[in-house]
């Protein structure tokens, strides 16, 4: 029986980046907020310091800072002609968890998608038809573009004091940047980060290759920044510990190091920690949000009534709250009907291991950061011409190591024993000398009719509700994309002087013991039709408009860049919307 | 601003009932005069930061007493200063309150201890004690008894203070200095009357009284070392500008320094609230106090084996945030390089931040309260004895170095320490 | 509830449990004999750098499974229980410690009855490899328990016993580490980062390992 408590002007469920910056933007306009997160309260000092931050065991492989498959997980399966089954320890992906969400671990690469990524259907129809487009492909345009978001794009930047090199100032190409880069407003607002020597001779190699390599946008600083909210943040040291970690000297963008110092100053905000949010209430219609309901640590039970619900809570967790509350209707990919879990998607990565002369090349790469590296861009989007290729959508290619960790950073070459004195010898002569990128392609992934998410009919979470279940297998044009990008990488690898080359293009099944990015996608897209989509152009549900769904779960599919960086944007426009229309005016802020 | 809460709300009401009466008749309550004297009141109880001894954190009730008040000498309670009749100083006449202010001397005629700074406010003006007055008595009165006789036997014998009053009271208002400033004066009057400085900056004889020779020259006290705030080139302000003290003190963090155990409280309730002419004059008073007449001679001869240590300890504990040069970086990792709290004779603070870690003060100004780590799950006695060592002579800094049995010491403390 | 302000706790942290040299934690003498040898066929001793056993790879593979890792405390680890295809993921009921187990007493049998009652301890190094190929083809066969699946593991595990931080037992005194040229635990590369192509000279360290301090 849940305790009812004082009612709120607005409830956020789920502290990360999404619900840090409602959070912000909400309190600044008077609300009185409340953050509601399931995991733990993390702090520089106190849980990833200087001292034993650097610890791989821990937190790469057992993964300390995430969630744990005991507390939630989801269950799998490749097609629905399959039983999906629990992921019992992840892989794919790896979820956030506590207040920082996954801002707390992420790499911090930061980049914007491009001006086509948001009119995908349109453009690709206008430039090579729609027969070009397979049946069962599923992309939609957004119901935003690019010139909406640049300005809040602009916005997370200079929150996060993104480290880069601009590409397009106002229509201006500028050297050393991304040539096919949307228009800009202004430059970074700081420099990019130095590179390593990996990094250095993949860009000499791609611009004899006649590529523009840049620096790929890092939210690990080049150089001590103070946002605009007056919060500081430190030089990154290149200490190789960073995505999966927490930056233990202030240097790495997260809610920690941007917002939460100002925030939790407040006195008109307060966040409650490692309380679950059982499910979003709705009045007797089900067309009005009236607050959540959700379970603390002791497992008592509690309503928290609230005029307003932003759900921050991750994509996986958005939708499955809004499956578990009765919002919106469950897709069906049989008919096609329903909104709430359709068009999920995660990103195509790939990537090929270069091995070089041990005596000629020496790559320290444990000297780097979650982001440095240099890129090219392409193949990504629709950069290059698709129509002799059979596949649409691309990627940016990068020399991006991030790492030198000895457990996950180390390769030999292929034919060495898996085991034995050869194998020791080829770790001992090729830890310095190979490069190993995780995702040197780092590609889109379009979403299909039969790649979606619902609730599963047998496995349960630890409270009895319903894990949520993905259906997902890597579809023919996701496959050819990333043999073609893959290949691309490998030609530059041997421009670079590499002597032998290990190609590991994405091949499906899709597999979800492989680690391929955390960037899931979808399941309750943004649209300009409610028929067609779960949220409007502002992230407010069709459904129950004093709802907004924040996060990536927006996307009607995946591109060939991070999410993030697009995610603070559309976090800040749906903010932006919020103060200067809904608040004056509670109601539908589309009527389509 | 936390401490106006109650008081905040009693002044608009006192607002309206002036704008009520703007045909200029005295309304019924507050007249214009009063009002002014109580908001003086409420400015100087913020430099007095009477909340630090007399509020019981996160109670809800400011002034109230029942706060633990923690001296050489075992625990007090700071009484309950609310207008209430029975258990706060309602009932009090102007006179007993400024008695009790100024001169160390209760209600029934008992006698203060000096816990209660009298010996430092001694030196405010009468109209000043009255408006401080004027301001309790807007105050939400608070019903909460509280205890003041918590010091054991014979400590508890009150009458043993007049002796200790003849030995270290000097009573009387301030007199300004004619050959200073008029900016130097009120920092003088603030520092050494409502601001109390001294009393937990300058150095203590056993009986708890003031070394008046070496005035601001640093105290242990409550776990930290409040540090020597003399002008000292190297242990004091030397090295800060008038505007490194404000920034200090207005928002907590300087070029120099930040602000963190004790002060930031300081700073979090009081300083920061005060304006900005008023943190000049106090800055410009104690640039021109002098310091310590050995801190100018040659330090002691260093063991090399423990230097050499502690800089292997500093590369690769300390340098990924306080940089292999020792300058930090500004607002976030102090410099130790040319710090006067590396270099305090008595390094109680380092060891407290090195082995508690700490978090510096959050302000408007500057909101990103660093932390400091730890490091005493990590680091034996020796290597934090080393590396503070390192610090306190390296980059120019010149500091006695720190025992492994000091760190011992201070470890175990820490310890029993709940704060 | 947080509220007013970031939170703090005067020393406050949580720092990672250091594995010391106490005994077995979870195997029984047999085993510890056995994990023993096989790490050491796994990982040869060189004249440059220990094996597997010199190492400890045995002693983390043992802290671990006596611990939340062996326990499986982070696994999602409610039934039904079904096997399924690779890409689902591994569907046990079984906890790593407890798959250790059995698997080692499966493989302790299957020993015994090819060699005459001899342990894998007990074998000639040649055997042990031989023995080895076997589980990781599969041909060595364990009954109750599939011999690739536990390969792979106690593959998995002695590697990573071998590379991780020494707090955890294995890595001992950095020899993995000195081994392949990873300067360690350092937080901060600034000196480093521009000088592109060279070795780097900095100690090698762990989280709790600093042999440098002291030289």
């Amino acid at each position: 029986m849940a305790h009812k408590l004082p009612r709120k002007d607005a409830v956020i469920v789920g502290l990360g980046w999404t619900g840090s910056i409602l959070a912000q933007e909400l309190t600044d306009a008077g609300l009185d907020v409340v953050a509601i997160e399931r995991g733990p309260w993390r702090d520089t000092a106190t849980d990833f310091p200087i001292s034993y931050a650097q610890d791989e065991w821990r937190y790469r492989l057992q993964h300390e800072l995430f969630l744990r498959p005991a507390q939630a997980t989801v269950t799998f399966r490749n097609n629905a002609g399959q039983t999906a089954l629990p992921v019992r320890n992840w892989g794919a992906f790896m979820l956030g968890n506590g207040v920082g969400g996954g801002g707390l671990h992420w790499n911090a690469e930061t980049f914007r998608f491009l001006p086509s990524d948001f009119k995908l259907r349109t453009h690709l129809t206008e430039r090579y038809g729609a027969s070009f487009l397979p049946a069962d492909m599923t992309i939609q345009d957004w119901g935003v573009t690019f010139d909406d978001l640049e300005p809040h794009y602009d916005q997370f930047e200079y929150l996060c004091g993104t480290s880069g090199t601009a590409g397009n100032v106002k229509g201006a190409i500028q050297e050393g940047g991304n040539p096919f880069e949307g228009a800009r407003s202004r430059p970074y607002p700081t420099p990019p980060q130095k590179q390593g020597y990996g990094h250095v001779l993949f860009a000499e190699a791609a611009k004899q290759l006649g590529y523009k390599p840049f620096p790929q946008p890092s939210g690990n600083l080049s150089q001590a920044y103070t946002n605009p909210l007056g919060v500081k943040l430190g030089q990154c040291t290149f200490c190789g510990f960073c995505e999966w970690f927490g930056c233990a000297n202030y240097s790495k963008a997260s809610p920690q190091t941007t917002i939460l110092p100002v925030l939790l100053r407040k006195s008109n905000f307060e966040a409650r920690t490692e309380c679950e949010v059982m499910r979003i209430n709705l009045d007797r219609a089900g067309k009005w949000a009236t607050g959540v309901t959700y379970v603390d640590s002791s497992g008592s039970e509690w309503e928290q009534p609230a005029d307003l619900v932003l759900l921050c809570a991750f994509q996986l967790f958005n939708v499955q709250l809004l499956l578990l509350s009765g919002i919106g209707k469950p897709y069906d990919p049989q008919s096609g009907e329903g909104q709430i879990g359709r068009n999920f998607t995660h990103q195509t990565v790939s990537t090929a291991v270069g091995f070089f002369d041990k005596d000629k090349y020496n790559f320290n790469p444990f000297i780097a950061s979650g982001s440095i590296g240099m890129c090219i861009d392409e193949f990504n989007g629709d950069n290059f011409d698709h129509s002799q290729l059979g596949f649409v959508g691309g990627g940016y290619i990068g020399q991006v190591r991030t790492n030198g960790r000895p457990l996950e950073s180390t390769a030999v070459p292929p034919g060495t024993p898996a085991w034995g004195a050869k194998w020791k010898q080829a770790l001992r002569d090729n830890y310095l000398s190979s490069v190993i990128v995780g995702a040197a392609c780092h590609a889109s992934f379009q979403s299909y009719r039969d790649v979606y998410l619902d609730l599963d009919p047998t496995y349960k979470d630890r409270f009895g509700r319903p894990l949520m279940r993905m259906t997902i297998d890597f579809h023919d044009n996701e496959i050819k994309m990333s043999a073609f990008l893959t290949d691309k990488y490998a030609e530059i690898l041997q421009k670079m002087g590499a002597k032998q080359i290990d190609k590991k293009p994405r091949k499906g099944p899709y597999d979800v013991t492989d680690y391929q990015t955390s960037h899931l996608c979808g399941g309750a897209i943004m649209g300009d039709k409610p028929d067609i989509s779960a949220v409007n152009r502002y992230l407010q549900s069709w459904d129950v408009p004093n709802l907004f769904v924040q996060g990536a779960s927006a996307f009607p599919q995946n591109a060939g860049y991070n999410p993030t960086g697009t995610v603070g944007a559309l976090a800040f426009w749906s903010a932006k919307a919020i103060r200067s229309q809904y608040l004056k005016n509670p109601g539908p802020l589309v009527h389509a | 601003m936390r401490n106006v809460g109650p008081s905040l709300g009693i002044l608009c009401v006192l607002l309206l009932t002036l704008a009520a009466s703007a045909g200029g008749a005295f309304a019924e309550g507050i007249d214009k005069q009063e009002f002014k004297q109580i908001e003086r009141g409420r400015y100087l109880t913020i430099v007095g930061d009477c909340a630090a001894c007399h509020t019981l954190p996160g109670s809800g009730h400011d002034l109230a007493g029942g706060r633990a008040i923690e001296t050489p000498f075992g625990e007090l309670l700071a009484p309950n200063i609310t207008p209430d009749t029975s258990t706060g100083i309602g009932a009090w006449t102007d006179e007993e309150f400024i008695n009790a202010m100024t001169k160390g001397t209760g209600r029934n005629g008992a006698h203060l201890y000096p816990a209660m700074p009298y010996t430092y406010y001694t030196k405010v003006t009468r109209d000043d004690a009255l408006a401080i007055r004027a301001y309790l008595n807007t105050v939400a009165a608070v019903q909460n008894a509280v205890d003041v006789n918590q010091l054991p036997f014979p400590l508890d014998i009150r009458a043993a203070m007049m002796v200790w009053n003849q030995l270290y009271f000097t009573p009387g208002t301030f007199t300004p200095n004619p050959n200073k400033s008029a900016e130097w004066n009120r920092g003088a009057y603030l520092a050494e009357g409502l601001g109390h400085c001294g009393l937990c900056h300058t150095p203590k004889t056993i009986l708890g009284g003031d070394k008046t020779s070496e005035r601001l020259q640093g105290y242990a006290l409550q776990g930290w070392f409040a540090a020597d705030i003399t002008n000292d080139p190297r242990r004091g302000l030397g090295s800060w500008s008038v505007d490194d003290i404000a920034d200090y003190l207005k928002i907590g963090h300087s070029q120099t320094s930040m602000g963190t155990g004790l002060m930031a409280e300081t700073i979090g309730q009081s300083t920061s609230h005060m304006n900005d002419a008023d943190l000049k004059a106090i800055a410009t008073y104690l640039k021109d106090q002098p310091g310590s007449s050995d801190s100018q001679a040659d330090p002691p001869a260093l063991d090399q084996s423990a230097m050499s240590t502690g800089a292997k300890i500093y590369a690769d504990e300390c340098a990924g945030c306080h940089v292999a040069n020792g300058k930090g970086s500004a607002g976030l990792f102090p410099p130790l390089a040319g710090s006067a709290l590396v270099q305090q004779s008595d390094p109680t603070s380092l060891l407290h931040v090195v082995l508690r870690g700490a978090r510096s003060v959050a302000t408007d100004g500057a909101p990103t309260a660093p932390a400091m780590p730890q490091f005493a799950w990590l680091l034996k006695d020796d290597e934090i004895a080393a590396v503070l060592t390192y610090i306190r002579n390296s980059w120019g800094n010149a500091a006695p170095a720190v025992s492994a049995g000091e760190v011992g010491r201070a470890r175990r403390a820490f310890i029993e320490r709940t704060d | 509830m947080i509220k007013g302000g970031l939170p703090w706790t005067p020393g406050s942290a949580d720092p990672p449990p250091i594995v010391t040299l106490d005994g077995w934690h979870f195997f029984t003498p047999q085993e510890a004999a056995t994990v023993e040898a096989f790490v050491d066929r796994l990982i040869p001793p060189d004249p440059e750098t220990p094996g597997g056993k010199d190492c400890g790879c045995a002693v983390f593979i043992d802290r671990q499974l006596a611990g939340p890792y062996g326990r499986n405390e982070a696994f999602y680890m409610m039934g039904p229980f079904q096997e399924g295809t690779k890409q689902q993921g591994p569907q046990s009921p079984l906890t790593t410690a407890q798959q250790y187990r059995k698997a080692l007493a499966a493989f302790d049998i299957a020993c015994r009855n090819k060699f005459d009652g001899k342990s894998f301890a007990a074998l000639s190094g040649e055997q042990k490899d031989d023995v080895i190929r076997g589980l990781e083809d599969g041909s060595f066969k364990l009954d109750g328990f599939d011999a690739k699946t536990f390969f792979a593991q106690i593959l998995k595990d002695t590697q990573n016993g071998f590379l991780a931080d020494p707090i955890y037992g294995g890595n001992k005194d950095l020899a993995a580490w000195k081994m392949i040229g990873f300067p360690g635990a350092h937080y901060d590369y600034r000196d480093w980062i521009d000088r592109h192509n060279q070795r780097v000279t900095l100690p090698v360290v762990g989280i709790n390992n600093h042999p440098n301090w002291s030289q």
